[in-house]
């Protein structure tokens, strides 16, 4: 019973971990490529240069640095649950990041959007009271 | 049309990843020790599965995508339609690691599908 609640503990834990920097690292990647701006005509040369603004960009390194947090949670929790409970439920990100692009980055976000992202939250939730593991352990090699 | 050929990429690449990635996780083993020293090993030694690589390539290609699509539109448009990859997901996730996914599982994952796309709709 101890264990259970321990086993569930890590799980939830880990994905809060993953719905806070998931979209903090997507709010600044998308900070950072509004500065950098989109290409026009996708020739290579213009590709590179799009490419040399991009590294040169701090809040591109910030997003990359909040997204390998979250990758290394994803990872992590991954050892122990399903991939089909995971995934869906780190789409808690999704309506963290209407917030956060909302209130960081001033984007006006329709009633219809709300819906939309409200309606992702609903799915989240009804797989979010599904088991953890529905496999057995694979042998480590 | 662009955000479309984008957000193709965007899932394909991306779940495959993700997929790549999971199976192994799985090989590897679930993790007991957290302390900083014993994590460092883990990744080391997950990096050594070539699965990881295969991963890795493909979650970069997806993160280029992202890079791409974010240059053109509202991060409050395209990250939740990236959530189209849950479908991808789940049918991946049932054929490719033999996960049971539940009927309630699914129902999730459908309504998750309803929300992306009057998210999609709502860009129009």
């Amino acid at each position: 019973m101890k264990e259970a609640a321990g086993f569930h503990f890590k799980t939830y834990l880990l994905i809060a971990f993953i719905a806070v920097f998931a979209p903090l690292g997507n709010v600044l990647l998308g900070k950072g490529m509004q500065n950098v701006g989109s290409a026009k005509n996708w020739a290579p040369g213009e590709i590179l240069q799009i490419l040399e603004r991009i590294c040169s960009s701090g809040y591109i390194w910030l997003g990359i640095a909040s997204l390998l947090t979250f990758f290394v949670a994803y990872m992590l929790v991954l050892t122990w649950a399903d991939y089909s409970y995971v995934q869906p439920s780190s789409s808690l990100a999704y309506a963290v990041t209407g917030a956060l692009s909302y209130l960081l980055l001033g984007e006006t976000i329709s009633p219809l959007r709300w819906l939309g992202i409200a309606v992702i939250c609903v799915g989240v939730f009804v797989v979010g009271h599904t088991p953890p593991r529905t496999t057995e352990r694979l042998q480590p090699s | 049309m662009r955000e479309f050929l984008f957000l193709t990429l965007l899932v394909i690449s991306g779940t495959g990843g993700e997929l790549c990635v999971t199976h192994a996780m799985k090989k590897i083993g679930e993790v007991h020790d957290f302390h900083p020293l014993a994590l460092v090993k883990f990744i080391l030694r997950a990096l050594r599965v070539g699965w990881m690589w295969l991963g890795i390539a493909m979650m970069a290609a997806a993160f280029f995508s992202l890079l791409a699509m974010l240059s053109f539109e509202n991060v409050s448009f395209v990250v939740p339609v990236t959530a189209l990859s849950y479908a991808a997901g789940a049918v991946g996730a049932a054929v490719f690691l033999r996960e049971r996914i539940s009927a309630q599982r699914w129902m999730g994952v459908a309504i998750v599908c309803v929300g992306v796309t009057i998210v999609w709709l709502s860009h129009r």
